[in-house]
């Protein structure tokens, strides 16, 4: 159990790694609580999208959502912060969940408005999909799985 | 992931069967087409139990179809065909898949390999401007709430009323590149918002534009009716789709569908194939803005085809008569279409789901262009950057087993990760580059998820299609230059 607890803990830290997925592309992200689990999850999202070390704070967009349950929570979590990249380009880097309960969060977002050619992109990622979906709580923490389309 | 084990009877040796009885609940059988190699590879992912997974959905007839270049999608597999009652059945977001109308468009030209060859960089350069690609590029064309129902409701006519492209094109583009039952009410105020700006431009992922050099002609008289001439002749092939607009409009319509499935009480063997019946106001809404979307797909690969004359009359001095830069075809290969097909000898009203499959209607069809009335429709199938692409004909094959459909694309083999982890970006452009093509990309890092390794050889897939005569090929092209979003 010790061992299943300190790669825990390893992953907590991590915040996120990049899954593989033939047509797509995906993400697993950890937590220690649900909170983190969601900022993870979107930083792993926008890690996909750019180099985030380049990216300033500069702009901030406050999100309000709620769902059925805490999985499509995450999906429209994802997706909300997918659209408003998609209209404004802006990155975002870092989240503050001010409220994660009965299946509604308040976040502010945190980034910077992107111009191609001054900033490093990757690609555009244009929806979190419902598929091979699971938040799982283990030993020592939170994990989701989000497949990303492209 | 684990390897596929499930019941696989081969029925020859392109096609093969996933009985009925395999999984309770499937209402029809799956069919694969494959030959013995491709399933080796096809089978390390779970793309085949999609495949019996689609065969849950209430009014499936026939069966739930793959095409050789099948791969893991979500809830449909790739490569996937379904064709489902109007009547009693549903229609279903996931088998249309994100990017609808998401598809390909070839010009043809009277220039050649010698002509093109010395000013590739330049064309290359010059195409890169004119078409915006990448993430966060943003259209030349700006529209407003009214014009961008506009273009929902008529798709390539609103472009070509624009000036962008000819009359002419819209004659040789499925549905004439407007798609009726169109309503623009349906679609969300977010989805619009998402399209607006990216009017007009290409995108990223495994969208391109790509110049091609005709290399082998397989059929004179149906490619000459295509005014595919001779060897050496230089092609464009467009591959975009519906943008932001149509990712909005699929996941917007998933939720409600998510709904839906509850209320009629559906049962589904995976969340992603959420779907309602066709006839319920769920489904038509969905139908409605689905039209929409690949309207936009249609106006956007429209545009880009204007302004991919404009580079070429630029770059060669020469007016476009000159350059004969006639469109061939423009198909969609994600799209839902309702059309009649023959079953048992009686005409039946069916919802054809092709998510990264063709449609490849035979010589005679009546929505096949007047032009192409003799030959059957062109079908474009697309491979990786660095081999080659196949234009092939519809066949009476495919009418009768297929609900006229055939393959898309090459198919991925890797995942990207996979890809990346084989090669750099700058190794790929370099080995493009040793192979005389000029590639230009606005992300030099995902340039390496689409290397040729990542992909299934469309020779391949266009054989299993070409021999199970599900569609004919007619001629193959390979890359001179790319543009990569």
């Amino acid at each position: 159990m010790e061992a299943t607890s300190d790669h825990a803990v390893r992953r907590v830290k991590k915040g996120f790694e990049v899954l593989d997925h033939t047509a797509d592309i995906g993400i697993a992200a950890y937590g220690t609580d649900i909170k983190e689990v969601f900022c993870n999850a979107a930083l792993g999202l926008f890690s996909l999208m750019a180099e985030l070390d380049d990216i300033k704070e500069d702009v901030q967009r406050e999100v309000k959502l709620s769902a059925e349950d805490e999985e499509v929570l995450l999906i429209e979590w994802l997706n909300e912060l997918i659209y408003i990249s998609d209209v404004e380009h802006i990155i975002f880097k870092r989240f503050e969940i001010d409220e994660l309960a009965g299946n509604q969060i308040r976040a502010r977002c945190f980034g910077e408005e992107i111009k191609p050619g001054q900033h490093k992109v990757k690609r555009e990622i244009k929806a979190a999909t419902y598929h091979m979906l699971r938040i799982s709580k283990s030993n020592g923490g939170y994990e989701v799985k989000v497949i990303f389309d492209i | 992931m684990p390897r596929w084990e499930g019941q696989l009877n081969k029925i020859d040796d392109y096609r093969w069967e996933i009985p009925q009885t395999y999984k309770p609940g499937m209402r029809v059988p799956g069919l694969v087409y494959a030959d013995e190699a491709m399933l080796k590879t096809i089978k390390e992912e779970q793309s085949l139990e999609q495949v019996a997974n689609v065969a849950f959905l209430p009014g499936i007839v026939g069966r739930s179809m793959a095409m050789p270049d099948i791969h893991w999608g979500y809830g449909f597999p790739i490569g996937g065909v379904a064709a489902i009652r109007v009547s009693d059945g549903v229609v279903s977001p996931g088998g249309v898949g994100y990017d609808i109308n998401c598809g390909v468009r070839l010009l043809r030209t009277n220039l050649n390999e010698d002509q093109v060859k010395p000013k590739i960089k330049e064309l290359i350069n010059s195409l890169f401007a004119n078409v915006p690609s990448g993430l966060g590029s943003e259209g030349k064309i700006r529209v407003g709430d009214k014009e961008m129902n506009e273009v929902l409701t008529n798709g390539a006519h609103w472009a070509v009323k624009r000036g962008f492209g000819l009359p002419e094109d819209l004659e040789v583009t499925e549905e004439t590149g407007r798609m009726k039952g169109a309503d623009p009410e349906k679609v969300s105020a977010r989805a619009k918002k998402r399209g607006a700006p990216q009017s007009g431009t290409l995108g990223s992922g495994n969208h391109f534009l790509e110049v091609q050099i005709v290399r082998e002609i397989y059929d004179q008289a149906s490619a000459k009716a295509m005014g595919i001439d001779q060897i050496g002749q230089v092609l464009l092939l467009i591959h975009t789709g519906s943008r932001g607009l149509g990712h909005q409009v699929c996941d917007d319509h998933l939720r409600i569908m998510e709904g839906a499935v509850r209320r009629y009480g559906i049962s589904l063997p995976d969340r992603q194939l959420a779907c309602a019946p066709i006839e319920s106001d769920e489904g038509k809404d969905y139908l409605a803005a689905m039209a929409c979307a690949a309207n936009y797909a249609w106006a956007n690969r429209q545009c880009i085809t204007h302004w991919a004359r404009e580079s070429f009359a630029k770059v060669f001095g020469k007016s476009l008569e000159e350059l004969g830069m006639e469109q061939v075809y423009d198909v969609a290969h994600n799209i839902a279409k309702i059309e009649e097909h023959s079953i048992d000898g009686n005409m039946v009203t069916l919802c054809i789901h092709r998510k990264g499959a063709t449609r490849a209607f035979p010589a005679g069809h009546k929505d096949v262009p007047q032009r192409y009335k003799g030959v059957g429709q062109p079908v474009l199938i697309p491979g990786d950057m660095g081999r080659r692409s196949y234009v092939a004909i519809g066949t009476d094959k495919a009418m009768a087993e297929t609900f006229g459909s055939t393959c898309h694309g090459a198919g991925r083999l890797q995942s990207r990760g996979a890809a990346k982890r084989a090669m750099r970006g700058a190794d790929v452009a370099a080995e493009l580059a040793a192979k005389g093509i000029t590639v230009k990309t606005s992300s030099i890092g995902s340039l390496a998820e689409e290397a040729s390794q990542a992909y299934k050889d469309v020779a391949q897939v266009v054989e299993v299609t070409h021999q199970a005569g599900i569609s004919r090929k007619i001629a193959m092209a390979s890359p001179l230059g790319v543009i990569k979003g």
